[in-house]
């Protein structure tokens, strides 16, 4: 990691842990819970997520001085539609079934805060490469906390992982069962509570009243 | 009564927000008041309840592949269009909007001002128009869907916020404070939610 000066890493890091985009300034959850039944299906949502946070991130840097601020909203909102257009056609030309799955979550990401938030706070006052790593550092943040939310609920909610059994027949035969509460939406509100909790507590960051 | 029970659907059964999660940032951003949370809640059911539908327009005789046949162009497909349009429809619904509200009930505007703005990138509505595409409403249906998923969301919000309220009362651990314990409140009410499941007109 040479080409990374210690800077450029801190900017990763920050949008990673110290300043994680849905459990400190409460962005994109709409759609970090939507899709996280299964880890597959998040997996695909995370990758389409990186790549338009950080081209749109980056793109927006590049034109940050020719957008009159007045309209910029607009601007921003066409660049990241465009993006999200190209994901969709990709998605649905070669995984037709994840995107059959993901229904109108890829869509969402045009109105997922993550994006707009990080072009209005980072893309428009900093250059492109600076930009590129915060998107692509916030992007982690985000897929982390998703991948966390999928995994504990594919594991107690299906007992499997990316489609393969992972609880052993043995304990089903001896009365296990399911949690179907995992499953359903609810599952997935107290997954993150309890996430957001903990990240807090580690961090030991409190929310002003 | 097709269309009440659709409506019901959408309000109760399949709560855009607590069967869906849309519009999640809102709905935690803002239900720290009451009178903040009913005034969001309204503007949300006022704009979608007219962006659904006219979406619904945008899409049947623009997008839609074989849409423009009125035009004497029948063979074209514009539907991956169809995120760029839609959210640009919104945009400027909502801009209409504002200002109508502004010119004829000032007193409306100033209770609904500064929400309406937020509302071009609340999930919420986005989602309900690409919802409306995926399902194939027809035209009187997207005006239910728009309008119980937009009541739906304003009840679930001005109930968080009545919540919100009670629990400024109770000791709750530092770091599960505000976010998280939030989350949690939404949980249980998406389980109280579920109990309309199965209910039809």
């Amino acid at each position: 990691m040479s080409i990374l000066t210690r800077k450029d890493k801190r900017i990763v890091k920050d949008g990673l842990w110290d300043n994680n985009p849905i459990t400190f300034q409460v962005l994109g959850i709409c759609s970090a819970l939507a899709v996280t039944v299964q880890v597959k299906t998040a997996l695909v949502m995370c990758l389409a997520l990186t790549f338009v946070l950080a081209l749109s991130n980056t793109i927006i840097s590049l034109l940050r001085n020719f957008i009159p601020s007045k309209i910029r909203i607009i601007v921003q909102l066409s660049v990241i539609s465009t993006l999200v257009i190209l994901a969709d056609q990709v998605l649905k030309a070669y995984m037709f079934d994840v995107s059959k799955q993901l229904s109108v979550f890829v869509g969402l990401i045009i109105t997922n805060c993550i994006v707009m938030g990080r072009a209005e706070a980072c893309a428009m006052r900093n250059p492109p490469f600076k930009s590129f790593l915060d998107g692509l550092g916030n992007a982690l943040g985000y897929s982390a906390v998703l991948m966390c939310v999928a995994t504990a609920r594919e594991i107690f909610g299906s007992g499997t992982l990316l489609g393969f059994q992972i609880v052993p027949q043995v304990l089903y035969d001896h009365g296990y069962v399911d949690c179907g509460l995992m499953v359903l939406a609810p599952g997935a509100f107290f997954l993150l509570g309890a996430i957001i909790w903990i990240q807090r507590a580690v961090s030991g960051y409190k929310e002003a009243n | 009564m097709e269309y009440l029970s659709l409506g019901i659907k959408s309000i109760f059964v399949e709560n855009i927000l607590l069967a869906y999660f849309l519009g999640m940032c809102s709905f935690l951003a803002c239900s720290k008041k009451v009178e903040t949370a009913v005034g969001l809640g309204l503007a949300v059911i006022f704009v979608l309840t007219i962006t659904t539908p006219v979406n619904w327009l945008v899409y049947n005789f623009i997008l839609k592949e074989g849409a423009l046949a009125w035009a004497g162009i029948p063979d074209v497909d514009l539907s991956f269009l169809s995120f760029i349009a839609f959210i640009a429809v919104i945009a400027a619904m909502v801009q209409i909007v504002e200002m109508i509200i502004d010119r004829f009930s000032p007193k409306l505007y100033a209770a609904l001002g500064i929400f309406l703005p937020l509302i071009a990138v609340n999930c919420a509505i986005l989602g309900a128009s690409l919802f409306m595409q995926e399902r194939e409403y027809q035209f009187m249906e997207s005006v239910v869907f728009g309008f119980g998923s937009g009541l739906g969301w304003a009840l679930a919000i001005t109930a968080m916020a009545a919540i919100r309220k009670k629990l400024g009362y109770s000791n709750i651990p530092d770091s599960l404070k505000g976010l998280g314990i939030t989350m949690m409140i939404t949980g249980l009410m998406a389980m109280a939610f579920m109990c309309f499941a199965g209910i039809r007109l």
